[in-house]
């Protein structure tokens, strides 16, 4: 037991001299997600800002042919510019960005209108453009209206209830609250904090296997009378700790820079108070003893730390890639999911960051599995250094 | 004392040792000489416990490695090929580390790597991280790790690879010192003058077995030459390369 606590501390402090390690571990992994979630987070609020308030801008042609189309547009905030163009110049105005949206009203439209035939309106713009395309709904959205009243008036004209041609009303109603709609907009944050945490171990769990052998120190420790799962044992024990170490910075980093980014003026709140950082912390540690295990016994299986690197990364995606999507999907946490390590993690992470509290069984189960897992690998891990082949 | 009893090593379908047998004594240094790739470190690595044979007995006085690995390890000191140092950590740091794994409490450990400090002359090293260290400070603190336990027996594989003159010479007078004190020392190498100057015994190993040992006197007596050299070549029977 000793001897575990001695490679343990070994490992804890010759890392902690180790500039790479402390990169990785401190710096890297535990800023890059908080700064990455703010921009994106404030990106997106800039985006949907400007475009509520932008004035949407139509150019149109021909617009003196359906004077009541003007004034529903100047009606709903949009702005006309009339141009005089015809198809193809329209089409030109579109590609060289002058103008995003186009509407053209042929010159036969009127009489066609009085006639009471279909009377065609174009409407020019580029579907591939993200800003565009908002701007170019509200404009749509008036040309239907546009239609809509007409077809109204037609029909009030000859002594039929409008409200025949709607037979269906579809309401969209929004159920979700403010503080749902936010985890589902940071949905992917337990993603950054998983893969933060793994990270964080990622050097010392191949400094203390491929890179033991690479250096040569790894045949002079199996020369000394401590058990040679004793040794795995310490290692892997110092490659939880920095995990817990990354873990504790990733969140605590995160808490800090949330406050960068204006979520309440979005009806939004996630609650990262230093009380669900603890919770988050603790609700999550359990799963570092599995990654540690499971990158060490990777790492055990390569010849250089190279080699272990690239393995390492591969490695790193398999308990956080499914975590990108499930943030998205919003799946429902069910005991099954509970019981997958790294997945339960998630949910439980994401009950607390919605302010709620996860319930006792959950985090019994998810603690338990992923403990179970740990202890596993470990295990394993040690049987693999019983084994001579290990000198490579 | 370190004893090799029929000891045999396969690789797959590669026999590395056959059969091979000598005994190293206490108070004298003995050299393992053979050409590369004659099966020295795979001996050496089944006497210090890091491979297990696969017919055939190591004792290290008297305890039977295989069955006693950990009894066998606590009685060796083991100055491995290359000689890894943890970059990192201080030359002081590096020694104590393996005095604690040897089940030293910390400060005894951290006293003890002071007083070889002392002894193998390595104060510069001491309290610099032995990422910059020169080749023949990297094989004194290695050295100094080995001795960390003051074990009675001393495994050294090919400690003089790519040291200078004078490395060779400082290590042969600590060798020298620690053969005077009582201990029994085992050391490999393929170069032959190195062999002769230090070793008060000679096991001539070839192709995986022992070919011939002695002193290097009585080796060039029984090889019918006057020169080491001539006599190491007819002793391992061919004109094969002695890297």
């Amino acid at each position: 037991m000793r001897g575990i606590l001695t490679v343990f501390r070994k490992e804890f402090l010759e890392n902690l001299r180790d500039r790479r390690t402390i990169f990785s571990a401190l710096l890297f992994g535990p800023l890059f997600g908080p700064l990455f979630f703010v921009l994106m987070i404030n990106i997106m609020q800039q985006q949907a800002e400007t475009r509520d308030e932008q004035q949407v801008e139509v150019a149109v042609s021909g617009g003196a042919y359906a004077p009541n189309l003007l004034a529903l547009f100047a009606e709903r905030g949009i702005t006309v510019k009339p141009v005089t163009l015809d198809e193809a110049g329209a089409r030109r105005a579109i590609a060289a960005g002058d103008q995003r949206t186009v509407v053209v009203v042929p010159q036969e439209f009127p009489s066609r209108l009085a006639a009471g035939q279909p009377a065609d309106i174009s409407l020019y713009f580029d579907r591939s453009s993200e800003m565009g395309s908002s701007a170019t709904n509200r404009v749509r959205d008036a040309v239907d209206d546009y239609g809509r009243h007409i077809a109204q008036s037609r029909l009030l004209l000859r002594g039929v209830d409008p409200t025949l041609l709607r037979p269906v009303v579809v309401k969209g109603i929004d159920v979700s609250t403010p503080k749902a709609r936010a985890v589902l907009a940071l949905g992917t944050l337990t993603f950054f904090v998983i893969l933060a945490m793994l990270t964080g171990g990622l050097y010392l769990a191949i400094d203390s296997t491929a890179g033991e052998r690479e250096r040569g120190s790894l045949e002079a420790l199996l020369t000394t009378p401590l058990p040679r799962s004793y040794l795995i044992y310490g290692k892997i024990l110092a490659t939880t700790a920095y995990m817990l170490l990354s873990l504790t910075v990733t969140l605590v980093a995160l808490s800090i820079a949330l406050q960068f980014t204006r979520l309440e003026d979005w009806g939004m709140s996630v609650d990262l108070s230093p009380r669900s950082v603890l919770a988050m912390v603790l609700l999550t540690a359990p799963l570092s003893l599995a990654g540690a295990g499971l990158m060490t016994i990777v790492a055990s299986f390569t010849r250089s730390f190279r080699e272990a690197q690239t393995y390492l990364s591969i490695v790193l995606m398999v308990p956080t890639l499914p975590l990108a999507l499930v943030g998205l999907l919003d799946l429902k946490p069910t005991v099954a999911a509970m019981a997958t390590p790294s997945l339960s993690q998630h949910f439980l992470m994401t009950r607390v960051l919605r302010g709620e509290w996860p319930q006792g069984w959950e985090i019994l189960l998810s603690a338990g599995v992923s403990l179970a897992l740990g202890l596993l690998l470990a295990w394993i891990a040690g049987r693999l250094y019983e084994r001579e082949q290990i000198l490579g | 004392m370190i004893e090799a009893r029929g000891l045999s090593k396969s690789f797959g379908k590669v026999q590395a040792v056959r059969e091979v047998s000598f005994t190293a004594r206490d108070g004298r240094i003995t050299g393992l000489l053979g050409p590369n790739g004659a099966g020295k470190s795979t001996t050496l690595r089944m006497l210090c416990t890091v491979l297990q044979p696969d017919a055939g007995q190591a004792l290290i006085d008297g305890h039977v490695v295989a069955d006693e690995p950990i009894a066998a390890r606590r009685l060796i000191g083991v100055l491995s090929h290359s000689s890894g140092l943890y970059p990192h950590l201080t030359g002081r740091e590096n020694i104590a580390y393996f005095g604690e794994l040897h089940g030293l409490a910390r400060r005894e450990a951290l006293r003890r790597a002071d007083e070889l400090v002392e002894m193998l002359d390595l104060a510069e090293c001491a309290q610099r991280k032995a990422k910059g260290f020169s080749q023949g400070q990297r094989l004194k603190t290695a050295l100094a790790r080995a001795l960390v336990h003051a074990p009675r027996n001393l495994v050294l594989d090919e400690p003089t690879n790519g040291l200078d003159v004078m490395s060779v010479r400082s290590l042969r007078v600590l060798l020298d010192r620690l053969r005077d004190a009582g201990q029994c020392i085992l050391f490999s190498s393929h170069v032959m003058q190195e062999v002769a100057m230090l070793c008060d015994d000679v096991v001539v190993i070839a192709h995986g077995t022992v070919v011939a040992s002695g002193s290097p006197d009585e080796l060039r007596a029984r090889s019918g030459e006057d020169g080491l050299e001539d006599a190491f070549v007819k002793l391992i029977g061919s004109g094969e390369g002695l890297g």
